[in-house]
């Protein structure tokens, strides 16, 4: 099957500055993809590039197997959810809407009747009339993304969608996006820093960092297996342990990275693997403790559940954990 | 600045703000009252009585008409041209990045910048060095020089405003260049250049300098009051041509105050 | 994918002209560059930098004295001329009326801005906006000519005098040498009074803006800390909006360093930079000398604005 996305090799620089270097990416049709990383990493540079309104530098790039340097943004079928949603602040709802429609000379009934499908779909029905100013902004995303959908793209961009709400309304369209995704089949490609959205909507994540992917695979894969120090790092806050430590723990290893819930305090069981260390700080997080804990010079956070004791500070102690729990990463 | 308390202004001060304020429009005010007065021959205060003869005195003179006409005209096209190229400059400023921006912003403002007779006299020596006739067109040349400024700026600020995404959206939702730039950016930068223009408009209407030197024969309304001031002939009729010069004016500007209001100032310091 | 009728993920050329133009413009950001900034540039670049240059390159040049003639030798000659006492006199009275004309305007212009940006609200704000707007719009001869009628020795002003029987002073005023004469229209007390009247409202956006910017907590907190009104004027108010007086002054200034239809009209026989200059290149007919006349308030400005960017005047534009 051919691939919505195609990135061979492809880069970006911007004078001295390597916004994307060499990056190689393949994304399947119907796929909900996040390119996740933190700002200036590259990610939403890439979301250009599938947009057009950057050129690559070098390398090569195709959509759905047609080659896409040189064409520009109007002449592809991607669409884009702004950041800012970047609705048409002089036209209505209904106007902003069928703006793609009405450019590519589709007669006025039949693209009205088209944006006032598409507003259902995002749940504005009948909000067709206002003005984007008139809107929350929570509204306006819809707009956004009923302004795109309405196209029928082949490949949707979508860039930190959800940034800019607050919680509640973060969750509830995460939840959203998803079941509308799975139930258009179009190809999603979202840019995000929030590791929490990456994991709970996409069905494959790249990291990014300096340009470069750090990671590609699914969900699980990135936060239970991370190949870097970065990724272990920025997706989850994994501890890294040294290659010291893990020699102590008898495993030969340049580092490892041990997820903090995955660790228990006190309690050990023989097939577990297990660390003394001294509790240095404790702090109350709701569901869990968070417990930092010197073993031998480094230090280890623990994310012990809320409703197990916790040890004060000063207490000597013991971490348990499963061999399995632990990932072996190749670089230090 | 804000202030957190209300609190009301020292009494010192807001005597010295209302009084000059109206420093600035009493002697305003006077050239409405001396278009009614029946005094002939001098600027007697107050007048000795009021009347309206002079209006249809005024209306029938054809040297008036002549010269409203030339200033109406010189100030459409001057007005015309500053706006595409006042325009160009803007979109050529803000939507892009390029090696000698500020040169070109400072280019822009020289005009208004240096004194109005530098302008005029550099005019003047370079059509008289390229043996260019004066003429009507040599006046409009002048003016557009110094009006591009005015649209300019107006421009400028409102370009800022019209975030850059929606261009790109415009493109992304299948727009080419053409039809971004009819749907898209003329609708938002529209007010903009109507009130950019008419400050263009009221500019060149107004402007005497450049135009003594870059005129031949023909007088504008300008180059006529002028000629009255230094050489009275019928004080009455000048009279009453300040106040409608008075009047043409400032429906450009309240016009172009209230296109602008809600943000972008009108760029007051392009004149 | 699923039953979605799939167009092609890329669309072909738009048939016609403005489809390709489009693609080669996009294609091309530098063609559009070039197109968007050709005309304007070209406009000022030949039309108005051409003439400037060409009338800075005359005053290189001298005027023969038996023919009239333009002699194009390159020569300093105009600008020793330039500098002849009499000339000297012109620039030096200029540039005095252009310093006090400022530090007027500036007087006059702060408590009008002050009172803008601290005081004005909501209406009252519009109206102090609209009320400093249309005098500065307003026409310039139509300003001037309004002045000839207040300082006609029939005028409002001798009329005013006359009512609140201090005649005397103005006739006193008069008297004193170099400002008084024979009435006001003819002395440089008019031609000053015009100048501030044309050209103070261009003092006044900029220290409105200077002045916007200023928190108000900050002279709140300067009297709370014992400062008097005037302390917190000196130390805090006047700092902040030197800044805005200079970018204002940079009008008032310059506008009346190059001015020469005011003194024609209100003032002495004595000249200005503006009618010297007015006066080489129409009836003397010496297009070097009146081309070294226009370099002085380019030397001027070129000075004051240089010092002007020193000072941070240019935010408060």
């Amino acid at each position: 099957m051919t691939a919505a996305v195609l990135f061979e090799n492809v880069s970006r620089h911007f004078g001295a500055v390597k916004a994307v270097d060499a990056v190689d990416l393949e994304i399947a049709a119907g796929e909900f993809f996040a390119m996740l990383g933190p700002s200036g990493s590259g990610k939403t540079t890439c979301l250009r590039l599938m947009a057009g309104f950057e050129q690559p530098t070098g390398g090569h790039i195709e959509i759905f197997g047609e080659t896409a340097e040189g064409v520009p943004p109007y002449r592809r079928s991607v669409n884009t959810v702004f950041q800012d949603y970047a609705l048409f602040p002089h036209l209505s709802i209904l106007d902003n809407v069928a703006y793609g429609l009405m450019v590519k000379g589709i007669g006025k009934d039949e693209r009205r009747k088209a944006a006032e499908d598409a507003l259902a779909m995002v749940k504005l029905p009948g909000y067709g009339q206002r003005r984007p100013g008139q809107l929350s902004g929570g509204q306006r995303q819809r707009v956004a993304l009923a302004r795109a959908l309405v196209n029928k793209p082949k490949v949707l961009l979508l860039d930190e969608p959800l940034g800019a709400l607050d919680l509640k309304l973060r969750e509830q369209m995460q939840e959203e996006l998803k079941s509308l995704q799975k139930s258009l089949g179009i190809t999603f490609v979202f840019v995000t820093h929030d590791q929490g959205e990456a994991l709970s909507m996409a069905d494959r994540i790249a990291v990014f960092n300096d340009g470069k992917i750090q990671q590609l695979g699914t969900p699980e894969d990135i936060y239970k297996r991370p190949q870097t120090r970065f990724v272990a790092d920025f997706v989850g806050s994994s501890n890294v342990l040294s290659s010291a430590t893990c020699a102590r723990l008898g495993v030969p290893a340049k580092a490892a990275s041990l997820r903090p819930e995955a660790i228990a305090i006190g309690t050990s069981w023989a097939e577990q693997l297990s660390l003394p260390g001294t509790v240095t700080a404790r702090s109350f997080l709701g569901a869990t403790n968070r417990v930092s804990v010197d073993c031998a010079g480094e230090k280890i956070i623990v994310a012990s559940p809320a409703a197990m004791p916790v040890p004060d500070i000063g207490a000597e102690v013991q971490l348990a954990f499963s061999r399995n729990d632990l990932h072996l990463m190749e670089e230090a | 600045m804000r202030s957190d308390r209300s609190a009301s202004a020292p009494l010192g001060l807001k005597i010295a703000a209302i009084g000059g304020l109206l420093f600035l429009h009493i002697p305003i005010l006077l050239i409405f009252l001396y278009a009614f007065t029946t005094e002939e021959k001098s600027y007697q205060f107050p007048p000795p009585g009021l009347t309206l003869q002079w209006f249809a005195v005024t209306w029938n003179r054809p040297d008036v008409w002549a010269a409203l006409t030339l200033s109406v005209k010189v100030a459409t096209i001057a007005t015309a041209i500053a706006l595409v190229l006042g325009t160009l400059c803007a979109a050529a400023v803000s939507q892009t990045r390029f090696f000698g921006r500020e040169t070109i912003s400072l280019l822009v403002i020289l005009p208004i910048a240096l004194p109005g007779i530098i302008t005029g006299i550099a005019l003047r020596s370079a059509f008289s060095m390229a043996d260019i006739p004066f003429s009507f067109w040599t006046i409009v040349l002048g003016h557009a020089t110094f009006c591009i400024v005015v649209v300019y700026n107006n421009a400028v600020a409102r370009f800022r405003r019209v975030s850059g995404s929606l261009i790109e959206a415009s493109m992304d939702l299948g727009a080419d260049g053409f039809q971004t730039f009819r749907h898209i950016i003329l609708p938002n930068i529209g007010t903009a250049l109507l009130a950019g223009g008419m400050l263009a408009f009221a500019l060149s209407f107004d402007e005497v300098i450049v135009t003594t030197f870059t005129g031949g024969q023909q007088s504008t309304l300008p180059i006529w009051m002028l000629e009255e001031l230094i050489r009275p002939r019928q004080r009455p009729v000048t009279n009453v041509v300040a106040m409608v010069v008075m009047l043409v004016t400032f429906l450009p500007i309240l016009a172009a105050y209230y296109l602008t209001r809600d943000g972008d100032q009108i760029a007051g310091a392009g004149k | 994918m699923s039953a979605l009728a799939t167009p092609a993920a890329i669309t072909p050329n738009r048939p016609g002209l403005t489809g390709r133009l489009s693609d080669f413009l996009w294609k091309h950001p530098h063609v559009l560059l070039a197109i968007l900034l050709g005309p304007p540039v070209l406009w000022l670049g030949i039309i108005y930098l051409g003439s400037l240059f060409a009338l800075l390159l005359q005053s290189f040049f001298s005027i023969d004295d038996f023919s009239g003639l333009i002699n194009y030798e390159f020569t300093l000659s105009t600008y020793k001329q330039l500098l002849s006492d009499a000339n000297f006199d012109i620039i030096v009275r200029t540039i005095t009326m252009a310093a006090v004309v400022t530090i007027f305007s500036a007087l006059i212009a702060f408590p009008i801005a002050y009172y803008a940006a601290r005081y004005a609200k909501g209406k009252w704000k519009a109206v102090f906006y609209l009320g400093i707007m249309l005098p500065l719009w307003s026409s310039y001869l139509v300003k001037i000519y309004a002045w000839k009628l207040i300082l006609a020795k029939e005028g409002i002003l001798t009329w005013a005098f006359a009512k609140l029987h201090l005649l005397w002073l103005l006739d006193a005023w008069l008297a004193l040498p170099i400002i008084g004469g024979n009435s006001l229209s003819v002395s440089y007390t008019g031609t000053f009074l015009v100048f501030v009247y044309v050209w103070m409202p261009f003092m006044i956006l900029p220290i409105q803006a200077a002045l916007e910017r200023v928190p108000g907590n900050l002279i709140e907190a300067s009297s709370d800390l014992g400062g008097t009104p005037q302390q917190t004027f000196r130390h805090v108010l006047f700092p902040l909006a030197l800044p805005g007086i200079v970018a204002g002054s940079i009008f008032t200034f310059s506008l009346t360093l190059g001015d020469y239809i005011i003194p024609q009209i209100v003032g002495s026989s004595r000249l200005f930079i503006g009618q010297a200059v007015y006066a080489q290149q129409g009836t003397a007919g010496n297009i070097p000398l009146a081309a070294a006349f226009t370099v002085v308030p380019i030397v001027i400005m070129g000075l004051y604005l240089w010092m002007a960017k020193r000072m941070g005047a240019f935010d408060a534009l």
